[in-house]
């Protein structure tokens, strides 16, 4: 039994201590925005914040995050409108979309702690989230336009 | 395997009518191209019978919402949105009104499939005609309200207005009225007068995708985002080769003490998409992942336990060693007459290795079994064919299985197989209650349906004038489409026996070689040990690798201006003087495309920096009967002393005719020219002891957005018919990296990926 602090809600979830993050979140509490890529942390699609810290939810035991303010893309903006999600839109970026929950958690805790970012510096933070539609000419151009209007 | 499908290549509407009519009072108006032909009675009456041909079908709601409903599948490519604006073209229906839906497949609907670039060049004309049709009756209905003749009345944003009176009624107060019945049969269909390039208010203009949204923020929903009720987890117990094991004892006693585990099932595949499976089924998926890992199974192996990648190449050489091997794809001339007026041979030999789909959505299948109809909750390419093999396997009529579509996270070819569906239908059937089945990232790795490794010789000669006079060219491969679909298979043209098309096309290029042989052969070593699959931009991506490689090599040995030696080939003569509509013009507008990127790269003006190269090629993806005219410059580094290349620059022409939506061809363009990227530096799986080795991101190597180089795409639109942007990028790139590290440091390289070793070593040997 643990209890997870998840968009703001508690919510107690009754499974063995090291069930990964990902897969409570997913299929436990079914709020599906955040996908199972590659189960390794190696692509990036299940990225949450932890304590405002981009995280791999595949990577992360239920005991890991317990006490932990965990984020999703759902509770990213409560109206689905937060800068980088309305430049996902107007760049727009997404093609199959899969990756893209990630992509732009990964993103937003890129900008929380450096809200200009260099092209070189969003390479860095962004290399370890695979989009095999490889839309990574758009997620730059959004990135860099949320920068600007945010 | 059995043949499952017996398909001409025709897809959607043929000598059919067309039928608008209203729906049941109140509920709107429904526009469909007729299943049965030669309609007798009224359109209402039809439509209300269902005899309509749910694979294209619009209907327009009273309060003015047109919905345009499309079998094609969504995996990125936002065909829905492009395939709705053809409609709303000649609808003249505004484009605020216009939604998408995915109906779900059934077996009457004829042939789903999305692949090949051939959505929106497949139906274009198609879903004018229909929009049209649709337009002509809301205008013959909107003028008998206003009490005029309709041929003083024009449509335009969702509103029927009178000319000389300017008074007008909506289409949304036309269909509240629910008095429509019209049929156009096909010779009305054929003599309607549709809008010209040029006149186009919704097509040809970047429209917004309309799948996007949903897609920023978690709510679009994927296969594997469905749950229903009472449905358990399956995972499947991975075999320890990639084709053939057998489970021969399996124990489950150890997983009998997971909390939540519910049973394994054990089963074979009569459909031999796998031998068999060994499936756990839990509560959670945690469970049923603890639960298959505790599972023991005791394999044979079976026959392709000594399969390594050395001995599929190596048998593709002896395949093209043995002149006997193989059917002809082209014969034309003679090449050894040829090569005896040639003054320069050469013989190169070209590798790809196999790789691997890598979809980001792993496969999967939710299967639920319910009164004798097995529903399928999946993203699929191939509904019809994957729907069929899984009542195969489990013993239903094609009938009695339902796809329902979602969005699919990838497809690329992947999603043409069913090899997910059938365990979830299996397991469904024997568990008793549904099954969503999920793959790992590793059992989908190496369960892929791998593009085959491929091995290509070329022996040709180029005569006094620089053109080549003569090019025998061998092609070994798996044959995808010999698993997939035998009626596929085509008869060679020496009536020698079938051949896969879908592995050789692209060798029938658009340049003008007077003796030119080219032989597919079957490597059966691949065809077992890594059951072949199609992957995006499919033969392309091999041949044109070879062809664009050889023709470099060609041009540098003889001297010539590799541009120059290509347009002097492309003279659009005999074969190659092109037929419309999709391909008029011909070679023509390969030279132009070659002409407008190397303009546009600076070819031969620009100076380039030390140990920088450029290098050209041109492609016709996908068919020469879907011809998109495309040519690339790419501007290559190589660091000399460690080998590695680093593409600076791509600058990429393509001719696509009609362009439905620009930013969506953009889009497909940018992201095919970074696979073409990633394909040639980095992409490679291997075998050893007859499985794959590579099992996750780690090993197996995708670009990421560190290979990002600078893009610059000119989108040429001529009027002409449209053609697909999401694949011939792929195949352009490949050869034009190989050829500027030529230019940069001299190394040849022939195999794919290409990899700083690779380069070493031919700048060693140049």
């Amino acid at each position: 039994m643990a209890i997870l602090t998840i968009n703001g809600g508690q919510y107690v979830v009754d499974v063995p201590p090291d069930t990964r993050l990902l897969w409570v979140i997913r299929e436990g509490l079914r709020m599906t925005g955040t996908k199972f890529g590659c189960g390794a942390g190696l692509c990036g699609a299940c990225t949450v914040h932890v304590d405002g810290e981009a995280m791999r939810s595949c990577q992360l035991t239920v005991a890991d995050v317990e006490g932990s303010r965990i984020t999703t893309i759902e509770g990213l903006d409560p109206k689905g409108q937060h800068p980088l999600q309305r430049a996902w839109v107007a760049e727009q970026v997404p093609q199959c979309g899969y990756c893209q929950s990630g992509q732009i958690m990964q993103a937003a805790a890129l900008l929380n702690r450096n809200s200009n970012p260099s092209d070189g510096e969003i390479v860095a933070a962004m290399n370890g989230n695979l989009c095999r539609c490889m839309s990574y000419v758009r997620i730059k151009k959004a990135i860099k336009r949320a920068a600007m209007e945010a | 395997m059995t043949e499952h499908m017996d398909i001409a290549r025709t897809e959607g509407p043929s000598r059919r009518q067309f039928l608008v009519g209203s729906a049941t009072a109140g509920a709107g108006l429904v526009m469909g191209f007729s299943v049965l032909p030669n309609v007798t009675g009224g359109a209402r009456e039809a439509l209300a019978a269902g005899n309509y041909s749910p694979s294209l079908f619009i209907t327009m709601e009273p309060s003015g919402i047109t919905t345009v409903h499309i079998t094609k599948s969504e995996m990125g490519q936002h065909v829905g949105t492009a395939l709705a604006q053809s409609v709303a073209e000649e609808l003249e229906v505004d484009w605020n009104d216009v939604r998408i839906d995915f109906p779900d497949s059934h077996e009457k609907w004829g042939l789903m499939i999305t692949g090949g670039s051939w959505s929106v060049n497949w139906t274009f004309d198609a879903l004018s005609r229909a929009g049209a049709s649709g337009r002509i009756a809301l205008v013959d209905a909107g003028a008998k309200i206003l009490g005029v003749s309709p041929r003083e009345c024009a449509a335009a944003g969702s509103r029927v207005t009178h000319g000389p009176t300017g008074r007008s009624v909506s289409y949304a107060d036309i269909v509240a009225r629910g008095d429509i019945s019209r049929t156009f049969s096909e010779d009305d269909l054929k003599g309607l007068k549709l809008k010209s390039f040029g006149d186009y208010k919704v097509v040809g203009k970047a429209v917004p995708q309309l799948d996007i949204p949903a897609k920023t923020d978690g709510t679009a929903r994927y296969g594997i985002d469905v749950f229903v009720p009472n449905m358990v987890y399956g995972r499947i117990v991975p075999p320890p080769t990639r084709w053939g094991a057998v489970a021969k004892k399996v124990d489950d006693s150890a997983a009998k003490k997971v909390k939540g585990y519910v049973g394994v099932v054990v089963a074979e595949d009569v459909t031999q998409v796998q031998k068999g499976y060994v499936i756990a089924c839990a509560e959670t998926y945690w469970a049923a992942e603890a639960a298959a890992d505790a599972i023991k199974v005791d394999w044979d192996p079976g026959p392709n336990a000594k399969v390594s990648t050395a001995t599929i190449l190596n048998h593709a050489k002896d395949l093209v060693n043995d002149p006997n091997q193989g059917f002809a794809w082209v014969l034309e001339g003679d090449v050894e007459a040829g090569l005896g007026q040639a003054e320069t041979t050469h013989t190169a030999e070209y590798i790809t290795n196999t790789i691997y789909h890598g979809i980001m959505e792993p496969m999967n299948c939710t299967a639920v079994l319910q009164d004798g109809v097995m529903h399928l909750f999946t993203g699929c390419q191939w509904q019809t064919r994957c729907g069929a093999m899984v009542g195969e396997a489990v013993g239903l009529e094609p009938a009695n299985v339902v796809v329902h579509q979602q969005y699919l996270g990838g497809g690329f070819g992947r999603r043409l197989e069913p090899d997910a569906m059938i365990p979830a239908a299996i397991a469904a059937k024997e568990i008793g209650r549904p099954v969503k089945l999920v793959y790992t990232r590793e059992y989908d790795l190496q369960n892929d349906f791998h593009r085959s490794l491929t091995f290509q010789r070329l022996r040709g000669g180029a005569g006094a004038d620089g053109r080549l006079v003569a090019l025998e060219h061998s092609v070994c491969s798996g044959w995808a489409t010999k698993r997939q679909a035998p009626g596929f298979l085509a008869e060679s043209v020496d009536k020698k026996g079938r051949i896969d098309p879908f592995s050789m096309n692209g060798s029938d290029f658009w340049y003008t070689v007077p003796n030119h042989h080219v032989r597919g052969i079957e490597n059966d070593v691949s065809q077992s040990a890594t059951p072949p699959g199609q992957l995006r931009s499919v033969a392309p991506a091999w041949t044109f690798w070879a062809v664009e490689s050889y023709i470099d090599e060609m041009a540098r040995k003889t001297g010539q201006d590799p541009m120059l030696m290509r347009i002097n080939m492309l003279d659009a003569t005999g074969k190659n003087a092109g037929t419309p509509p999709n391909s008029v013009g011909g070679a023509y507008r390969l030279r132009n495309v070659l002409e407008v990127a190397a303009g546009k790269a600076g070819w031969g003006v620009k100076p380039l920096p030390e140990n920088v190269g450029r290098g050209i090629a041109s492609v016709t993806s996908q068919e020469r009967g879907s011809p998109s005219w495309t040519a690339v410059v790419a501007e290559v580094h190589v660091d000399p002393s460690s080998g590695v290349p680093t593409v600076r620059k791509l600058t990429i022409a393509m001719d696509v005719g009609t362009a439905v939506n620009p930013d969506g061809c953009l889009a497909q363009i940018e992201g095919s020219a970074l696979w073409g990227v990633s394909h040639a530096l980095l992409e490679k799986a291997t075998v050893a002891d007859g499985q794959i080795e590579q099992q996750n991101f780690d090993t197996y190597l995708v670009g990421r957005m560190d290979i990002v180089p600078e893009i610059d795409v000119v989108l040429i639109q001529n009027g002409h018919y449209p053609s697909g942007t999401g694949e011939p990028v792929v195949t352009v790139v490949p050869a034009a990296i190989a050829n500027a590290i030529h230019d940069a440091v001299g190394a040849r390289v022939r195999e794919l990926p290409i990899t700083p070793e690779a380069i070493k070593a031919a700048m060693a040997e140049a």
